[in-house]
């Protein structure tokens, strides 16, 4: 386990996230898709923390930080999904063209 | 828990571990499935905590671990209210932009990939006997407990934002009662485009007022919503 194989698999978590954040048509899965790109984030900062700060605490404390980002990101994105589906029966991208009243 | 730099028993865990987490990642945008690309992302995020626990970082990797099980049970239960097409039952379209997502994905992986091979990193590993829970508490509690507490605060702001977003009204009216522009003029319409009504509804078969969005949706067809959106409307009207 080094540092570098730890990062190549954030990094794969990350482009996987980065295309389903692209591709998918649903917000949900869309949300997925960000929730798979802060999860490679997550490795990497852990990684980051284990081989090359020296144990420094602040390394943890990003980690902390993430998940925090991580469950701001999906309690607005479900407000919003709701607030979306009741004012325009809108389940996926294309149903929010204009996004203006 | 494991140490890092130690035996080949960790090294197997994590490589074990890595495959699972990328192998699962894969397959929470190929199945049919919403639930199970749910628990295909639950099981991604495990990986990922079991990784961090094999670093030493014991708190991380468990708190990860609660935090995801919460988290993805949540958007299991979203999936099956909100969602077209929860189980995968219908055959139907559910993605877009599909060879340049897969470009940008493949760009991501391999430019991030590169940077980390050209890159030379510290080598300051862990130090073999050093607490790290303990670092980890009195950092929080000590030196950077501002920086914790303003993710608390953020936390609150969240909960707060989520509530009077999904609310449906408010004590003055309806909850987005102040979202519309004023008229040109007085009790007119309200200026800028016209709102889509109806989007997004290709896939519910079966849908009780599904015919009146049909109909209003052949109103205003300037720009229509329904293009390529699986063929469910077509072949019910």
């Amino acid at each position: 386990m080094t540092l570098t194989a730890i990062l190549i698999v954030a990094a794969a978590l990350f482009g996987i996230g980065l295309f389903g954040a692209l591709s998918q048509k649903s917000f949900v899965m869309l949300m997925m898709g960000l929730e798979m790109m802060l999860n490679g984030t997550l490795l990497a900062a852990v990684g980051f923390w284990a081989f090359t700060l020296e144990g420094a605490p602040k390394g943890q404390l990003l980690a902390i930080l993430v998940m925090a980002v991580m469950a701001v990101e999906l309690a607005i994105g479900f407000a919003l999904v709701v607030a979306v589906y009741r004012k325009r029966e809108a389940d996926v991208i294309e149903g929010i063209g204009t996004m203006k009243q | 828990m494991g140490r890092i730099g130690g035996t080949g028993m960790t090294d197997l865990l994590f490589y074990a571990l890595s495959a699972l987490a990328i192998w699962s990642g894969w397959r929470v945008f190929r199945v049919d499935s919403m639930i199970r690309a749910t628990f295909a992302l639950m099981v991604s995020f495990t990986s990922v905590g079991g990784i961090a626990v094999l670093m030493a970082a014991d708190y991380i990797g468990v708190a990860t671990v609660f935090m995801m099980a919460v988290e993805m049970m949540v958007m299991g239960l979203f999936m099956v209210m909100f969602m077209m097409n929860p189980a995968g039952l219908n055959p139907m379209q559910m993605v877009h932009q599909y060879k340049f997502s897969i470009a940008a994905g493949v760009l991501g992986f391999v430019g991030l990939a590169t940077a980390v091979l050209l890159t030379n990193f510290p080598d300051n590993p862990l130090p073999e006997n050093r607490d790290t829970l303990r670092d980890l508490g009195i950092e929080l509690l000590g030196g950077s407990m501002l920086i914790f507490e303003t993710a608390g605060v953020t936390l609150l702001a969240t909960m707060v934002g989520a509530v009077a977003l999904s609310s449906r009204r408010g004590r003055f009216g309806d909850s987005d009662a102040g979202a519309a522009p004023p008229g040109l003029h007085p009790g007119g319409e309200p200026a800028g485009r016209k709102v889509e009504k109806g989007g997004g509804h290709g896939g519910h078969g079966g849908h009780g007022g599904h015919q009146m969005n049909m109909e209003k949706t052949k109103q205003d067809s300037s720009d229509d919503p329904h293009k390529g959106h699986g063929n469910m409307s077509e072949t019910e009207a």
